[in-house]
């Protein structure tokens, strides 16, 4: 039951010195209820992918891939206007940077609503208590405090709490969670994570969940798909990448957790790959 | 044993205007809080979302005034509301922000946003601050090329390094570093890592480090402070708060950090499937 279905997606840039391919013949598919999560160096296109799947890269971007399917319907031959039907509704997504994507001019309430207005076709009033239940849910403190605060008066973890409660507000089918959690402190990591995994069980929604950390990863992925300089290097269950991970690219990223800190330096990807290199 | 910098008993109140709607209030965001770090160490501040970290890192970096308490840099007491900073204090003491894409101008080109602290602080000449600003692009992983992009065209990790590196552009004696790396993937993460430490080492750098990840925390302090709803609730050297945190607050986030153990996605799959097959009937 393929939910989001993508096949041989690539990505190109054109810049001053010429055209540059972010995505490089990439395949993703997520089938519903399933939680992907997508690791990988920084630069290796995991942003880029999904902004391309949600058709919202700048001009200067050309996307080409052989399908990009939800739900089998067309994404690439759809009108922008079938496409917003789609996006914002059935799939949102929670952006890296989350303070650069709140409007600072307006409160957090008045952004929250007018999601909910528009995509979930909720009443003002009904829209202002629903909005007031999703702080709640994201353990906003003071959510009814929270919904007159402008961006600049609420800290970075708050301010990604909005941002995730805005994209679950309209119950998504999928949820495309681009690093949603870097600005959190553990123990409220946790929370949004158990609230989306919960959401996950108990609506069937699918979860694409890019992340570095790998301890996320193996807390709530089914499987993961690693991305390396703009390709797929693996693809597997989450006990196999851990318990046995077959690209080097893939154990280097392992050993290059804090933890595994040999000396009093860290091992970093590049280090780790030279070293494998050798006999 | 020289302190670079020290706060006594800061204190940082947030007055939010009323209207017809809604009365005055007061958020206390930090509610006198006492440290001192020493030339070459790193002060970790870790907490919950919300605690007052960022607000501390700013009053700490000269860019926000206390509300009350003293700030002292090198021994002397600092009012950035009595006395502008001079060019020179300005250059010991820089930050690197929270949100990175927020702090860049996205019409300035990369270069630029390198050269610019060097331009306003430093008589340094121009042939000069170009060939500084490519090392230092290099320094923290990023091809010299890249001197002529905006930041829309570069990832998450690599906007959070340029942020890095313009911090580091004037060979400040204290570096406020707020969430540098939760943004990054692991492999730039240690390169960052490692980079911080050889600067430290090299240039005897004082860092005060805010993160919410414990194993980077345990990995680059050499003192730990924990807020929570803006007070100190522990205090110490890494050791210490490692081996045996005292606060409930800490020992919660000793307890909710995710592990890669084995066994433990093992035990998580086999409920997964269950819950599965129960549901598919
Ligand atoms: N508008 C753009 N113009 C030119 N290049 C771009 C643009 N947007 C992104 N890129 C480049 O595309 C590549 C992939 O970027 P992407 O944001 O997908 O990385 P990422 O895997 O999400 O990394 P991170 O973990 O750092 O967020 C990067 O090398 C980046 O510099
Ligand atoms: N300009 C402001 N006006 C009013 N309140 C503010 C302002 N800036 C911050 N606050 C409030 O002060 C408190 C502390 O915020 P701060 O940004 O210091 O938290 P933090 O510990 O850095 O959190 P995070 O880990 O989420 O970044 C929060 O409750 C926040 O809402
Ligand atoms: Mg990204
Ligand atoms: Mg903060």
């Amino acid at each position: 039951m393929a939910l989001l279905t993508i096949r041989n997606l690539t990505v190109r840039f054109g810049t001053s010195t010429g055209s540059f391919t972010a995505v490089d013949g990439i395949d993703v598919h997520v089938d519903k209820g399933e939680v992907l999560a997508i690791v990988g160096e920084s630069g290796s296109g995991k942003s880029v992918s999904m902004l391309a799947a949600m058709g919202l890269l700048p001009d200067t971007a050309t996307v080409t891939a052989d399908e990009m399917t939800f739900d089998g319907r067309d994404l690439l031959s759809m009108t922008p206007r079938q496409r917003r039907q789609i996006i914002g509704r059935e799939i949102t997504m929670i952006f890296q940077e989350p303070i650069a994507s709140l409007n600072p001019s307006f409160t957090a309430g008045y952004q929250i609503e007018e999601v909910l207005r528009l995509n979930a076709g909720l009443s003002r009033k009904a829209a202002r208590a629903r909005a007031i239940d999703l702080f709640e849910q994201v353990g906003l403190p003071d959510p009814e405090g929270k919904l007159k605060s402008y961006p600049h008066q609420m800290s970075g973890g708050q301010s990604q709490r909005v941002m995730i409660a805005m994209a679950i507000a309209t119950n998504p089918r999928l949820l495309i969670a681009d690093e949603p959690t870097t600005a959190l402190d553990v123990t409220i990591q946790k929370q949004i994570l158990d609230l989306l995994m919960e959401l996950q069980q108990e609506t069937g929604m699918a979860l694409i969940l890019i992340t570095h950390d790998m301890g996320v990863v193996a807390e709530t992925a089914d499987r993961v798909q690693v991305q390396y300089k703009g390709k797929k290097m693996e693809e597997a269950d989450v006990l196999s990448l851990f318990e046995n991970p077959q690209n080097p690219y893939t154990r280097a990223l392992l050993s290059a957790l804090p933890e595994n800190a040999t000396g009093d330096r860290l091992s970093t990807v590049a280090s780790f790959l030279e070293h494998e290199a050798q006999p | 044993m020289s302190v670079v910098v020290e706060g006594r008993n800061l204190i940082r109140d947030y007055h939010i205007a009323g209207s017809l709607m809604r009365p005055a209030k007061t958020v206390h965001a930090v509610k006198g809080i006492s440290f001192a770090v020493e030339r070459g160490k790193t002060l970790a501040i870790v907490g919950e979302s919300g605690s007052g970290k960022s607000t501390l890192a700013r009053i700490v970096a000269l860019i926000d005034q206390a509300t009350g308490g003293e700030l002292l840099i090198e021994g002397k007491p600092v009012d950035i509301g009595k006395t502008r900073p001079t060019r020179e204090m300005r250059s010991k003491v820089q930050i690197v922000f929270q949100n990175p894409y927020g702090s860049l101008n996205p019409r300035q080109k990369i270069g630029d946003v390198l050269m610019e602290p060097l331009f306003l602080n430093t008589d340094t000449p121009a042939p000069e601050r170009r060939d500084r600003a490519r090392e230092m692009l290099v320094k923290v992983g990023l091809p010299a090329e890249h001197f002529n992009r905006y930041p829309h065209m570069f990832s998450g990790g690599q906007r959070q390094r340029i942020a890095i590196a313009r911090a580091l552009m004037l060979n400040p004696t204290l570096l406020v570093l707020d969430e540098p790396v939760s943004a990054l993937d692991l492999s730039v993460q240690a390169q960052v890592l490692n980079l911080l430490a050889d600067l430290q080492e090299e240039f005897n750098l004082a860092y005060v480090f805010i993160s919410h990840d414990l194993s980077v925390v345990r990995y680059i302090a050499d003192d730990v402070l924990v807020m929570n709803q803006g007070e100190a609730v522990e205090q110490g050297s890494r050791e210490a708060v490692f081996a045996d945190p005292q606060h409930p607050y800490t020992r919660e986030l000793f307890a909710a950090t995710p592990v890669t153990d084995l066994d433990a996605i093992r035990a998580r799959v086999a409920r997964r499937q269950a819950m599965r097959a129960a549901a598919g009937g």
